[in-house]
């Protein structure tokens, strides 16, 4: 589809069309505004001296060295910074039996992975203060790294934190159904162990924070490159015992996101305490090399799955027992248990069998902390499920496109509870599978394959389904006890010149929130798109909300924006009624004007009406009050999630000789309900399928048994480059929410959800002729070449 | 003890003379003395791309160069090089693509796109692809970026026999 500038001249609704980004403007010219671009006056820079030990006593520390460089302002320890910080605990109440240790801002008497902070030193220059950081003596006393997740639980197995009892943070099983049963009766059992590497987001700018204390006012300004200004605002508040509304927090551009920038990071908490404990301006950047060991990794997960089936690829039952590791400290606030329930709880979602029996571990390391990344849980979930398909159509002799027609959740079962209990109010799984066919020429595609093979060429498809998770309501977080809003509002003002403002509670990150939610406005108000302005990410201004997270941007915010919109143009018509007489019932307004609602013939420009509102009221009646403000809100109350569905395929060929895989193509048919923006959502696909690929191939924090990474920079750390990258073809099917009126759902994490099990199965297609099999990520020439029996 | 050695370089056209440490990168001199703050550090260590800026006109990453390296030559940075209309094209069909999503990579994709533009305008998608291997974008999948520099060359090779 071709891009469109922003102007309209036909039709009156921007829902729905690929329009422009206006904010890309000033981003193209260099004229962003980054977190560590802002300077403020007197400020200072932090550095900090982290744990070289992924596991160790901190004995005494000598800072004398680095208090006497001159430069450098203050040396704080965790003792010394805890007298204005409280430590936090991550557990959410929801998940019983949970637990985990408080962590605080800098260690305190031990440190429990490799590249914990311990102590900061604030200087006059990031130089400087890391001239500082090398100065700091600390005794350290190495104690033994629990780093295997599978004897995380062995009797023989030191413990983290020896006042919880165990390494155990949370477990959980689920039962649907009769799952023995189904095992009985099934014809062929299949058992299969998948590991899932750690990764990390590698978001290009790195966190930043710039926290400014003025103690005369008790005020904290806090500049973040953050997800969700509101949440920070809160936790800032309760843990640095600040007024709520004393503290305030600015996100400007944020560099990337990926669900990394929403959690609560023990370094940026203590550049905020430093500020109100130095009362002046304290910058905390990132640098690469401590982003790896600093910043939350993702998944790293042993799955064992076993799956029940008839001979004719029917699936009757599945058993899954999940283990995962996720560093010393299950993260603030939304903890890290959260990716292991939902791995366990979507794995079976796709597919009609009732069947079902999972059991999760979610257990310590002294590693640095795993917490939700983007698709959290769903890329181990639909590789796990999906790989099991494809295992059952080799084994079978079946066409893997018809073990999915034989299994599905059929179009006719809706509204549809899974067998953990999601509720699907209408998914598109059968028509995106139609369509993603038709889309690759997916037949040809098998011909091309089965010729190649006898050339010697190994090509393989992968196919791979998904649901996702998005738009969440309050059982997300908040019965948890978790201070996380899942509702958001919008505010629009129509200023006097006829123009319109418009601040929401939902934040950009580069998806383009901005634009979908002036579009939304823009269609609501009856305003040209050039008219309206979006205010984003700052916690005095806008409306309260959780921020963007969860694919959550349009389905909540779109349709505050959408009601918001919607009654201020209702106010709109009030006043123009007011003016013109008559009733608001026969005016609308449209481009820009009030007008005949029946003949579209121009009654008022919003700017003559925006004129006598604001600076002539003394001519309207005088018990007509105008209100060209408002504020809506919207929380998703029917439905705990709006779940989106969609299905992936990857075309990839293997080198047999040499064990790499090379991408062709990928494909993908989505359906993220009504579609704002075209081109923005394909770009969320498109973007969210290279961080899938690169979980798939590449992407890997590799320990050594020590807790060391070994992976800590971006030469050993493999992020997608542009040459192995494949065109990725994007197709939409729309099935519109009917719980809000908008019909949006939300599009962010659809692609990485399902492109590593498209992979992992494409690449297992193409090792086929061989009989071998891979079930590990990502996929090494090694492994291939393991897997080939050549190594 | 003061190491500081003065520099004169010419940056985006102004003359400019400073004292700085010898152990300071040419992006920090940049970034945080010049407060030219449109060229960006992703890695510190000649990995991601998205510090590129021109150093007598070729790109060159400042995270791996030092300030005092630069000393006599002429800087141009993303705010000199745009401002002076030489990325029009370009600019517009990154808009037009949605080839950026946070923006934080592109001040150095467009360098190195132009880059790969000024040796051929008809470069294909592969001869593309390989030319901004050296610049990272966690956001699009790169798929966007490389129909803009495609867009924008054709453009370009229109006006050429």
């Amino acid at each position: 589809m071709s891009a469109e500038p922003a102007r309209i001249t036909e039709g009156e609704s921007y829902i729905g069309r690929s329009v422009i980004r206006p904010q890309t403007a000033r981003l193209l010219a260099g004229r962003g505004v980054f977190t560590d671009d802002v300077t403020l006056p007197r400020m200072t820079h932090v550095a900090f001296a982290r744990s070289p030990h992924a596991h160790a006593r901190i004995g005494a520390i000598d800072a004398a060295a680095a208090r006497a460089l001159p430069g450098v302002i203050a040396v704080v320890t965790g003792e010394e910074l805890a007298r204005v910080c409280d430590g936090w605990v991550g557990t959410l109440a929801h998940f019983q039996g949970m637990k985990s240790a408080t962590q605080r801002a800098l260690a305190i008497g031990k440190a429990s992975w490799q590249g914990e902070p311990v102590v900061a030193v604030v200087a006059e220059s990031r130089a400087i203060a890391e001239d500082g950081v090398a100065r700091v003596a600390v005794e350290w006393e190495p104690l033994p790294a629990v780093t295997d997740p599978e004897t995380a639980l062995d009797p023989a197995t030191p413990l983290i934190h020896p006042e919880l009892g165990d390494n155990l943070v949370f477990s959980l099983e689920l039962k649907a159904g009769d799952v023995e049963e189904a095992f009985r009766e099934a014809d062929c059992v299949y058992a299969d162990t998948f590991r899932m590497g750690r990764h990390t987001a590698v978001t290009l700018e790195p966190r930043t924070i710039l926290a400014d204390f003025d103690p005369t006012e008790q005020q904290l300004t806090v500049y973040h490159s953050f997800q969700a200004p509101h949440m920070m605002q809160d936790i800032l508040a309760r843990h640095l015992r600040l007024p709520e509304h004393h503290v305030r927090v600015i996100c400007r551009d944020v560099g990337g996101s990926f669900g990394l920038k929403v959690h609560i990071y023990p370094d940026e908490v203590a550049a905020c305490a430093l500020a109100v404990l130095l009362g002046r301006p304290v910058k905390f950047t990132a640098d690469r090399v401590e982003s790896f060991v600093s910043d939350i990794h993702a998944r790293d997960h042993r799955v064992r799955a076993e799956i029940a089936v008839k001979r004719d690829g029917t699936i009757l039952g599945m058993r899954v027992d999940d283990l995962t590791g996720i560093g010393p400290y299950s993260v603030y606030p939304r903890t890290s248990a959260v990716e292991g329930n939902q791995t366990v709880r979507l794995t079976p979602s796709l597919y009609r069998f009732r069947h079902y029996a999972a059991r999760l571990s979610v257990v310590l390391q002294n590693k640095t902390p795993m917490c939700q990344y983007r698709a959290v849980g769903h890329p181990v979930a639909f590789a796990i499920m999906e790989g099991m398909v494809d295992r059952v159509a080799r084994e079978l002799s079946l066409d893997p496109v018809e073990v999915r027609r034989r299994n599905l959740v059929t179009q006719d079962m809706y509204p549809h509870t899974t067998q953990t209990g999601y509720f699907f109010e209408r998914l598109s799984l059968e028509e995106c599978l139609d369509k993603l066919l038709e889309l690759a020429d997916y037949r040809r595609l098998c011909a091309e394959r089965d010729l190649l093979r006898a050339r010697g060429i190994y090509r393989g498809l992968g196919l791979c389904g998904f649901v996702e998770l998005t738009t969440p309501g309050p059982a997300f977080y908040g019965v948890g006890g978790a201070r996380i809003s899942s509702q958001d509002g919008c505010t629009i003002r129509l200023e006097p010149s006829g123009t319109v403002t418009c601040m929401t509670g939902v934040t950009e990150q580069g998806q383009g929130t901005d634009t979908m939610i002036a579009q939304v406005v823009a269609t609501a108000v009856g305003v040209p798109m050039e008219h309206v302005r979006v205010l984003t990410g700052d916690t005095m201004v806008t409306p309260y909300g959780g921020g963007t997270w969860a694919s959550r941007g349009a389905g909540i915010g779109g349709e505050a924006a959408l009601q918001s919109g919607k009654a201020l143009k209702e106010n709109i018509l009030k006043v123009a009624a007011a003016i013109l007489g008559g009733e608001p019932m026969d005016l609308d307004v449209r481009r820009g004007a009030v007008v005949d609602a029946d003949t579209g013939e121009v009654r008022l420009p919003l700017a003559e009406l925006g004129r006598i509102a604001y600076f002539r009221p003394d001519t309207l009646p005088k018990d007509f009050q105008s209100e060209l403000t408002v504020t809506r809100h919207y929380v998703p109350r029917h439905q705990g999630f709006a779940f989106t569905n969609g299905i992936q395929l990857s075309h990839v060929e293997v080198d047999v000789e040499t064990g790499f895989v090379r991408l062709l193509k990928h494909w993908v048919v989505e359906d993220c309900g009504r579609i704002i923006n075209p081109r923005l959502v394909d770009e969320q696909l498109r973007g969210a399928i290279v961080q899938g690929i690169g979980a798939a191939l590449w992407e890997h924090c590799v320990y050594d048994d020590q807790g060391q990474l070994l992976t800590g920079t971006l030469m050993d750390y493999l992020v997608p480059m542009a040459p192995e990258i494949p065109d990725i073809v994007v197709g939409h099917v729309e099935t519109p929410t009917a719980y809000a009126e908008g019909g949006f759902k939300g599009a962010g994490e659809a692609g990485t959800a399902g492109a590593p099990g498209a992979v992992l199965n494409a690449v297992n297609d193409a090792l086929a002729p061989f009989g071998a099999r891979l079930t590990a990520q990502p996929i090494t020439p090694g492994d291939v070449l393991r897997a080939l029996g050549k190594l | 003890m003061d190491f500081s050695v003065e520099i004169a370089l010419t940056v985006n056209g102004l003359p400019v003379r400073r004292r700085v440490e010898p152990r300071q990168s040419l992006a920090d001199f940049l970034r945080y003395e010049l407060e030219l703050t449109g060229s960006h550090l992703g890695c510190e260590h000649g990995a991601c791309g998205a510090c590129t800026v021109r150093v007598d006109g070729t790109p060159v990453r400042g995270c791996l160069m030092l300030a005092v390296q630069a000393d006599g030559s002429r800087v141009d940075t993303i705010e000199g090089i745009a401002a002076s209309g030489e990325l029009g094209d370009l600019q517009r069909a990154f808009a037009e693509e949605n080839a950026l999503q946070c923006g934080f990579c592109t001040p150095g994709m467009l360098l190195t796109a132009q880059e790969i533009l000024r040796r051929n305008p008809r470069a294909d998608d592969v001869e593309i692809r390989e030319g901004l291997s050296g610049n990272y974008c966690r956001c699009t999948g790169y798929h966007a970026i490389v129909q803009a520099v495609l867009r924008a060359g054709g453009d370009r090779g229109k006006g050429q026999p």
